[in-house]
């Protein structure tokens, strides 16, 4: 198993595309052999990256070193390689980012949004995962850029071609369009939109980085170096901060930039909506703590209580936007504003708790709002409608569905003893001691109203609750046949349902592998000196 | 000189060929006029190999060439030909106006 | 006593306990095995599931009550943790248990009380839907519960304290048919949700600055005066009473007890009654050392809330007509007396008012219970004379109602100790109303008891005596209704069980606090005069009643009474409040992000569209291409004529070739 040091990565991030190149040959019609393929081809990824697990050297968790690092010369002119590697913080993401996917496969079995070809719907799924998972193991702006680039292409064309065909009228426009068109444009030019600032922000890093001892560099571990070393300051790094966060802002989404979000949910195939919660909201963060934190400090300080407040605002603007939707899948894309604020307000506090909290919030956000829109998507499946006012009775007509909705509802509210518990607690835990220099009176208000942002997310689970699952079913349903949940749903579904309890009463299931980690990079991105030099500015 | 003759020679048999060229309707007899006059050609580079002479026999080789090029054309030519008068039961080019613009 | 206190508390992990301490743990896991093998099973069960409820109780109870009767005699002290994941900088998250006087005492009362209402409820619930659903979330809650109870730290308190919010949720909601009982579920969660808040930042700011979030930690610093706590201690206890008002219903947050009652009758005993609603007393008690030592002007706002709460609670209970509300707001004035004695420094005072009040309080409720599962009515103005028809449920009823009222049962003892405490604290004010608060309680015990026992019949049908598994339990708890304020006469020793005092006393750090060491005869006399007053005015105001029997319920205070109907406005002001987020405040941020934000990205959008027509139609199509499409026109009229050329005649090709060539020739041999 030698060779796994070398390729096991690259297996991780390819073998989807193997099973693309795969799935192109099978012709068309033969759907079962598609669908056997897809789910081989997302299993072995799947089980590549619980090898990379299991060989993962917990012991030797330093942030800026690497385990199954490779670097090979790929575009030799601007110096652009093909440098891969994990360390903690990356670990849970990409087998978060290969697990999902396994069942995204499973439950698409015998779920097909029209107009159903399994075939280009998996090919995109599998391009997806290739994307997904390099951008969570790229050590190399350039090589990173690209495969968070590559995420939007598939799923384009997944809003865009599965999508929700009912007509919409758009504020602003004169005429009706498709929702799916307009999601699916808007989802692709919002996220470009932010991608051209986060490539400036990279040039204007390979730039700068030539005037140190490295030459001009895309690479993630030397800028990181660089960085800890204070080569980036003054207006430049809070300028090229100020692009990187856009980027990143924009796919996180952080508010104002969150717009895209719910429409793109909310027209976006079951699975798609899947994917997208539980994995491509991640990039935007994850990029903060992988490239804006570390390559960045000083600015990342400066720029904190922007982001914070940021934050605080997106936790009860989601919120309260959440309490005015009669969607469902709306409602549920709403709560992902709330959600990720409590991840963004972690990331901003830039401690080891904040980040640790970001980490496994997303990894919790990603289990529970997945199986949120996996049933939203069964549900609508079922009864062809979203609104909530003609649902009701859920539980009574598919009581084993309306269960799962209940707990997953729970789980999303940050029921403790449950995933979602830890990821809010721990963000406000770091908000009331961020790291010295920030401003307490900032964060700690942020406390406060975050925690009162918790009440509003009880406030729209419950009433989501109450109108979907509860009281008696509306008349329109009577006399008509229901079948629960059926296998498929289930061996998609319990997995999730397993993580959601065992990451809430054994949250070290995450933490063993990021807290070292975590702490090395606040040691060294944010060490004694950088926030002795902004208290002194204070003081002075 | 005998060298004049044969040009003589060569450009009759040219002439012929072209006659034949825009003359006949028949496509057969068309195919048979290009080899008349690649013919023509193959008697003029003899004719000048041998009167000045080449070290490396450049107007032989060519004249071979040329018989193989008009081996192969004519190969291709007549199974065109073939098709067309299967597909059109004639063989006459006045019928055939399918390249019009 | 002090001498065995500070030498267990050096060594908090020497577990004198015992196998029994060590192995404390499975009563905190029982309960949700129970759940899973209900979920599971339960339908195939005769009595769906209840059956391993009950057993699950059963067997905590031998753990608990071994640990009762071993604290008694020398103390059991211990605690046993598993680490569940830890930060970098000294963060540690830890699940388990501790073994201390408080815990055992409420391991105790959960189990016990627990034990006996799901026997009541095999009844009770016997025909009713989802039987097995009722039983799974009821153990789930017992779980929640006892994990509550025996928590070692703050993050284990709050999982179980929201575990058990969630199991109120579920319970409360249990006829979820009725959008009307969902919505008291709602209620109850989210009442308590906006307390959790204070709970979850007082454990913050707590847990923080000490850097651990364990209770023998922060004892130990509260006792010892660590100035990075004392820092904290006032807005942290703050915090943390604010808290403990949602759980514990404390004036303003009481407005989801009284709702609450929608759920199943021996949800309301168990949970609304006897253990979940006294979860922040609990939690007032465990933090007692932060409050005793450090946080002192945290609790003249406790004392304030308190007195609010047990009396103008109390009051709202003479004007329900529904049972299960009186005892419900009566709970909430039960709370009330607890909250205030903890903050005036009873530790046991308080603790003891908990432990007794469970016990008649659960009674009533299941007695309560018993009367509706034979009237099929929650309102008491269709019940009346059921004490000819139910002679057992009548007499364990007015045990309860004597021990409540505080004459002669266990209540009178507890709640003379939370009287004399005030006393001794000099409190006055308080204690007037506490006596007035006693007055109270026993004229809403009269009404109740004199409308639903006394009098004609008025509901429909034959009322007849409940059925044996529910009478029993009736009786096994007017035992300890009777009887339990023994436990803690002052100076009295039992043989074997020692004093209630001294149970509690067995914590890590010396409580500190406030407890008579004599009975106080003057204000015990006092207490029971007042008492006694209630009862007889009760009784002459309902129960003469002769002639207009549909009248009896016509006593009105003016102002008062409607304004208590009103329930101070409190629940509409709360509605209010609610109404705006979810009305007015949603809609605008999703007005806002829909056509402001969107609206201006849509903008931007339109704007570069308009752009893009303009350069497309106006540059592009007839500036740029209008030069291009003039040239291609050139070319296609050019070629138009030139096409002609193109006849598709080889032989016309031929000739024009052969023509070019002679021309060519012509050209080399005359020009050239």
């Amino acid at each position: 198993m030698e060779w796994f040091e070398t390729w096991g990565l690259t297996l991780t991030v390819f073998l989807p595309l193997v099973g693309v190149v795969l799935l192109g040959l099978i012709p068309k019609e033969n759907e079962s052999a598609l669908k056997t393929t897809g789910l081989v081809a997302s299993i072995m990824t799947f089980a590549a990256s619980l090898i990379l697990i299991a060989r993962f050297d917990f012991s030797s968790n330093t942030y800026n070193t690497y385990q199954f690092e490779v670097s090979e010369t790929w575009i030799g002119a601007i110096n652009a390689n093909y440098h891969v590697g994990i360390d903690g913080i990356s670990l849970p993401m990409l087998v978060l980012s290969t697990f999902v996917m396994v069942l995204a496969v499973i439950y698409s079995w015998n779920h097909w949004d029209e107009p159903k070809n399994p075939k280009a719907f998996l090919i995109l799924m599998m391009i997806l995962a290739t994307g997904m998972n390099g951008t969570f193991v790229a050590l190399d702006l350039v090589l990173f850029f690209l495969f968070f680039e590559i995420v939007l292409l598939p799923m384009y064309f997944m809003i865009g071609i599965w999508g929700d065909k009912t007509p919409r009228k758009i504020p602003g426009f004169a005429k009706e369009f498709e929702t799916r068109l307009y999601a699916a444009i808007k989802f692709f030019l919002f996220t470009l939109f932010g991608s051209a600032f986060l490539l400036l922000g990279f040039l204007a890093l390979y730039f700068e980085s030539g005037k140190s001892q490295f030459g001009r560099t895309f690479d993630i571990p030397q800028l990181t170096e660089l960085g800890a070393s204070g080569a980036f300051s003054g207006t430049f790094a809070f300028l090229v901060f100020g692009a990187i966060f856009l980027g990143f802002a924009v796919k996180v989404p952080m508010f104002p930039f969150h717009t895209w979000l719910p429409d793109a949910h909310t027209a976006a195939p079951t699975v798609g909506s899947v994917l997208l919660a539980a994995i491509l909201l991640k990039l935007g963060s994850y990029g903060f703590i992988r490239i804006s934190l570390p390559i960045l400090p000083e600015e990342a300080v400066s720029w904190a209580p922007f982001i914070a407040i940021l934050a605080v605002i997106g936790i009860i603007y989601g919120s309260l936007a959440c309490l005015a939707q009669s969607d469902m899948k709306r409602l549920i894309a709403f709560s992902s504003v709330g959600h990720m604020g409590f991840i963004m307000l972690g990331i901003s506090t830039m401690t080891d708790i904040g980040i640790n909290a970001a980490i496994i919030g997303m990894v919790a956000h990603g289990l529970i709002t997945g199986l949120l829109f996996f049933i939203a998507g069964s549900m609508h499946h079922r009864y062809h409608t979203r609104e909530m006012a003609r649902l009701g009775g859920n539980i009574k007509l598919m009581p084993v569905m309306g269960g799962i909705l209940a707990f997953t509802a729970m789980a999303s509210l940050g029921l403790p003893g449950l995933a979602g518990f830890w990821g809010e607690f721990m963000s406000l835990v770091a908000s009331f001691n961020p790291l010295p220099g920030l401003s307490l009176g900032v964060f700690r208000s942020a406390m406060v109203i975050g925690a009162i942002g918790t009440i509003l997310t009880a406030g729209y689970m419950l009433w989501m609750l109450q109108k979907v699952n509860l009281g008696e079913p509306g008349d329109e349903w009577e006399g008509k046949e229901f079948h629960d949940v059926d296998r498929f749903e289930l061996a998609a579904w319990v997995p999730l349902i397993v993580l959601i309890v065992v990451i809430g009463f054994f949250p070290k299931f995450i933490f063993s592998s990021t807290t070292d980690v975590v702490t090395s990079l606040v040691d060294m991105a944010f060490n004694s000196e950088t926030t002795a030099a902004i208290s002194s500015q204070i003081g002075g | 000189m005998l060298l004049s003759q044969f040009l003589v020679l060569g450009a009759a048999l040219f002439a012929f060929g072209i006659y034949g060229l825009l003359v006949r309707r028949n496509i057969v007899l068309i195919l048979l006029s290009v080899e008349l006059m690649l013919n023509a050609v193959n008697i003029n580079l003899i004719a000048f190999e041998s009167v000045l002479v080449s070290p490396e026999a450049i107007g032989h080789i060519f004249a071979i060439f040329v018989i193989t090029v008009a081996a192969a054309e004519v190969g291709i030519g007549l199974a065109i030909v073939l098709m067309i008068f299967r597909n059109r039961k004639s063989a006459n080019v006045d019928d055939l106006n399918l390249m019009r613009w | 006593m002090m001498s065995r206190l500070l030498f267990a508390a050096e060594e908090i992990h020497a577990g004198d306990g015992g196998w029994w301490a060590d192995t404390a743990g499975v009563m905190l896991v029982l309960p949700f095995v129970a759940f899973l093998l209900i979920l599971a099973f339960g339908k195939k069960l005769k009595y769906k599931g209840g059956e391993i409820a009950v057993a699950a109780l059963a067997i905590n109870l031998v753990w608990a009550t071994v640990l009762l009767l071993m604290n008694a005699n020398s103390g059991v002290l211990d605690q046993i943790t598993f680490e569940i994941g830890h930060i970098g900088s000294g963060l540690v998250f830890e699940l388990g248990w501790v073994v201390d006087g408080l815990s055992i005492l409420m391991f105790f009362l959960v189990n016990f009380v627990g034990l006996v209402v799901f026997v009541y409820a095999l009844g009770y619930m016997k025909d009713d839907v989802r039987v097995d659903w009722f039983f799974a979330a009821f153990s789930l809650f017992a779980g929640a519960m006892l994990v509550l109870v025996g928590a070692p730290n703050l993050i284990q308190l709050i999982i179980g304290w929201e575990g058990v919010g969630l199991a109120s949720y579920l319970l409360i909601g249990f006829y979820w048919e009725d959008l009307d009982n969902v919505r008291a579920g709602n209620k109850a969660f989210l009442t308590n949700k906006v307390a959790d808040v204070g709970l979850i930042l007082g454990a913050i700011l707590v847990g923080v600055s000490i850097g651990s979030w364990d209770f023998g930690a922060i004892d130990f610093a509260a006792f010892e005066g660590a100035p990075e706590l004392a820092a904290v201690a006032t807005v942290g206890g703050l915090l943390l009473f604010f808290g403990a008002m949602g759980k514990s219903a404390q004036f303003p947050f009481h407005i989801w007890l009284p709702d609450a009652m929608a759920g199943p009758t021996p949800v309301s005993a168990l949970m609304h009654a006897a253990t979940m609603v006294t979860a922040g007393i609990y939690l007032m008690a465990r933090m007692f050392p932060l409050f005793e030592y450090m946080a002192q002007n945290v609790r003249i706002v406790m004392i304030v809330i308190g007195t609010v709460t047990l009396f103008g609670v109390g009051l709202l209970a003479i004007v329900a007509d529904d049972i299960k509300r009186v005892l419900a707001y009566s709970t909430v004035s039960q709370l009330g007396y607890m909250m205030t004695a903890i903050a005036a420094g009873g530790y046991t005072a308080g603790m003891f008012h908990l432990f007794t009040h469970a016990s008649f309080k659960a009674l009533l409720f299941l007695g309560a219970g018993s009367v509706i599962h034979a009237v099929h009515s929650n309102n008491m103005s269709d019940m009346g004379g059921l004490r000819k028809f139910m002679p057992t449920t009548f007499w364990t009823w007015v045990v309860g109602a004597l021990a409540l009222s505080g004459i002669g049962l266990s209540g009178f003892w507890s709640k003379d100790e939370i009287l004399a405490t005030m006393g001794e604290q000099g409190l006055t004010v308080v204690l007037w109303i506490s006596i007035a608060g006693a007055f109270v309680t026993a004229f809403y015990m009269a009404r109740a008891t004199f409308l639903t026992f006394f009098g004609t019949y008025e509901g429909d049908g034959k009322p007849h005596e409940s059925p044996r598994i529910m009478t029993v339990p009736l009786v096994i708890l007017a035992v300890p209704a009777a009887i339990a304020g023994v436990l803690n006469i002052p100076g009295l020793s039992l043989p074997r069980l020692g004093n209630f005092t001294e149970w509690l006393a067995v914590r890590l750090v010396p409580m500190g606090d406030h407890h008579a060491e004599a009975i106080n005869f003057g204000l015990a006399a006092i207490g029971l005069v007042a008492a006694v007053l209630g009862v007889v005015i009760g009784w002459l105001i309902y129960y003469p009643d002769k002639e207009t029997q549909l009248q009896r319920d016509s006593f009105e205070i003016p102002v008062l009474f409607p304004l208590l109907r009103k329930k101070y406005y409190i629940d509409d002001l709360a509605l209010g409040i609610v109404a705006l987020i979810k009305g007015p405040l949603a809609r605008l941020v999703d007005w806002t992000s829909t056509y402001v934000i969107d609206g201006f990205v849509n903008g931007v959008a339109r704007l570069v569209k308009g752009l893009g027509v303009f350069v497309y139609d106006t540059l592009d199509q007839r500036g740029v291409d209008g030069v291009f499409n003039g040239l291609s026109a050139a070319a296609d009229g050019a070629g138009s004529v030139v096409r002609k050329w193109q006849s598709g005649r080889v032989q016309q090709y031929a000739a024009s070739f052969v023509a070019g060539v002679l021309i060519l020739v012509a050209l080399f041999v005359f020009v050239i």
